[in-house]
């Protein structure tokens, strides 16, 4: 079974809306599903840098799927829709 | 960032300050301004917090007002958010309270009470009764009352039920303010007390609806800027753990805003560990016996404002910021400087300090970065002028002032024994009356006090988790020379 791939952002603009969750959301997902997913860090991916689209930061991609405004509970529930698709 | 209930407040106050930072930048200033509530909840809209629409935009340009720096105590609810916007362009000194309440916003919490749950087992024992040293709890015969008007809410029956069936509701802001200034009014909303306020902003983390709210003055900034003015940031040591960035990159990513220069506030604090280190060893030659850190603006705002007998006993030692902006000015006569803090308090230490013109928090700076698309991390690295030391860097770390006087100290080591007040709690800033009192300290003779639970890495308008601050302040830090080594 191929690995779930989860990018999380490591921009400015993902940082300062929600620096706090980036964190929990990387520890969670580590503990959580450690065998099944590859977190990978990456750059702005600019997205946030159209119009209003910064007020829903920070970004988290679930292999090409993005969870916006995320938090640990929503990018938990995509992961969860993936497993199960599979 | 104590006691951080939701994210979602602090996302909203962020949100509301990249709009206003935008409109600024934007060819239509206080239109945009005026229009920010509307942008941020369109017609139709969905309506995430509050009852309705109409509700969530009062509350949206009250959080502008207070986004472009005003107090909501001088609201008359029929200004427009356009003359709001324009009356910040015009602003020649910050406002003195750096904290207002947003009315709108507080949702008025029921009052502070224990009460007894359905839960209550009514058992014979009846601990409860027993326990109350106030003739406040009777029993109906199904389970246990509390008479609110006699009832102290000291908790005594709480602990003492065997079921947990005792509850005590809270206030948020009231129950995170060390010092009593925040409390419901006989309008039911909550309401500071400035004559008591100490502008820790502890109340700002613990309400939930973002009610308590920092006065901005990025308008102030950036109008200085623009206007072509010389603008220096002289950073807070704290900020190296507070952007998804190396330190070494802040120059560039500074002077992308506009700055001209950027120092670090450590620079001062290697003054502030010196003249500390002396202050302390000729005090304790002259038989004080005890004396307490003075870098904490909230702290040095809770000795004028409730403990002036503890005054005798707070070292003479300026500010890490007090030095920094000293050599500033010195470098840059006709430069403005603004300090990048980590709390509120010190809008209030730079209101006293002339040569500290405007404070923004990490908040306020990281919602410029968003506005003007800036990204940290692509930012050039440059070297500091300056070269401080590992202590230095440590400053705001809970334990770091202290670890920098025993690494400055030239007395003999045993002569120094230093303890830690790590966050004011009502708890704590009773210790210190006591300590003031009585004129002992049975802990320690070098007291470090730092308001907030970690240090300044943990200030209540910090983007980080306390942890990850940490981390990157140490591993920074660990990079430099250490003042042990140069003895």
């Amino acid at each position: 079974m191929e690995k779930i791939k989860v990018k999380i952002c490591q921009g400015t603009t993902c940082f300062v809306m929600g620096g706090e969750v980036i964190k929990s959301i990387h520890d969670t997902l580590v503990e959580k599903y450690a065998d099944k997913i590859e977190i990978v860090p990456v750059r702005c991916l600019e997205v946030c840098h159209d119009a209003d689209s910064f007020s829903q930061a920070p970004y988290v991609y679930v292999n090409d799927e993005v969870v916006s405004a995320a938090t640990v509970d929503k990018v938990i529930s995509v992961i969860e829709s993936k497993l199960k698709n599979e | 960032m104590n006691n951080t209930p939701e994210l979602e407040t602090r996302r909203l106050k962020r949100e509301v300050l990249v709009r206003i930072i935008k409109a600024f930048m934007s060819d239509n200033y206080a239109e945009n301004v005026r229009l920010i509530p509307y942008d941020m909840r369109p017609k139709g809209s969905e309506v995430p917090f509050r009852c309705c629409v109409y509700k969530e935009r009062a509350v949206l340009r009250s959080r502008t007002i207070a986004g472009l720096g005003f107090a909501m105590e001088d609201d008359d609810e029929r200004t427009l958010l356009s003359d709001f916007a324009q009356q910040a362009l015009t602003r020649q000194v910050p406002e003195p309270e750096p904290l207002t309440v947003l009315q709108n916003a507080c949702k008025g919490c029921p009052s502070a009470q224990v009460f007894v749950t359905e839960l209550c087992q009514n058992c014979v024992a009846k601990p409860c009764m027993k326990a109350c040293n106030f003739g406040a709890i009777s029993n109906n015969g199904k389970r246990s009352i509390i008479d609110q008007d006699k009832c102290k809410k000291c908790g005594m029956c709480m602990n003492a039920c065997p079921y947990h069936a005792i509850v005590k509701t809270i206030v948020p802001c009231e129950e995170a303010c060390p010092v009593g200034a925040i409390a419901k009014g006989e309008d039911g909303l909550a309401h500071i007390d400035k004559d008591k306020c100490i502008s820790c902003g502890k109340c700002v983390s613990a309400c939930p609806f973002g009610a308590p709210h920092a006065k901005s003055q990025v308008i102030d900034v950036l109008s200085k800027i623009k206007q072509g003015k010389e603008v220096i940031a002289m950073f807070a040591p704290a900020l190296v753990g507070h952007l998804p960035c190396t330190p070494e990159q802040f120059i560039d990513a500074f002077k992308k805003i506009g700055f001209s220069d950027v120092y670090e506030v450590a620079q001062g604090a290697d003054t502030t560990i010196q003249v500390e280190a002396h202050d302390l060893q000729e005090r304790l030659e002259q038989g004080a016996p005890f004396m307490t850190t003075s870098c904490c603006a909230a702290y040095n705002e809770l000795v004028k404002k409730h403990i002036p007998e503890i005054k005798p006993y707070v070292s003479d030692a300026h500010t890490p910021l007090y030095y920094t902006a000293e050599i500033v000015k010195k470098e840059h006569p006709n430069a403005e400087t603004v300090f990048i803090s980590p709390c509120f308090a010190k809008r209030k230490e730079a209101l006293d300090n002339p040569n500290v013109n405007n404070v923004l928090n990490f908040e306020e700076l990281g919602a410029i970065f968003i506005a003007y698309g800036i990204e940290v991390d692509t930012c050039e690295e440059k070297e500091y002028a300056f070269k401080s030391s590992k202590e230095a860097r440590d400053f705001p770390l809970s334990g770091g002032v202290a670890r920098s006087v025993q690494a400055a100290w030239k007395g003999n080591p045993e002569d120094l024994k230093p303890t830690i007040i790590n966050g004011l709690t009502k708890a704590t800033v009773r210790d210190l009356k006591v300590y003031a009192k009585t004129g002992k300290c049975q802990l320690g003779n070098l007291i470090e006090v730092m308001c907030c639970e970690g240090g300044c890495i943990a200030g209540n308008a910090g983007l980080n988790t306390v942890k990850m601050a940490l981390k990157k302040v140490t591993d920074y830090s660990s990079k430099s020379y250490s003042l042990k080594e140069d003895k």
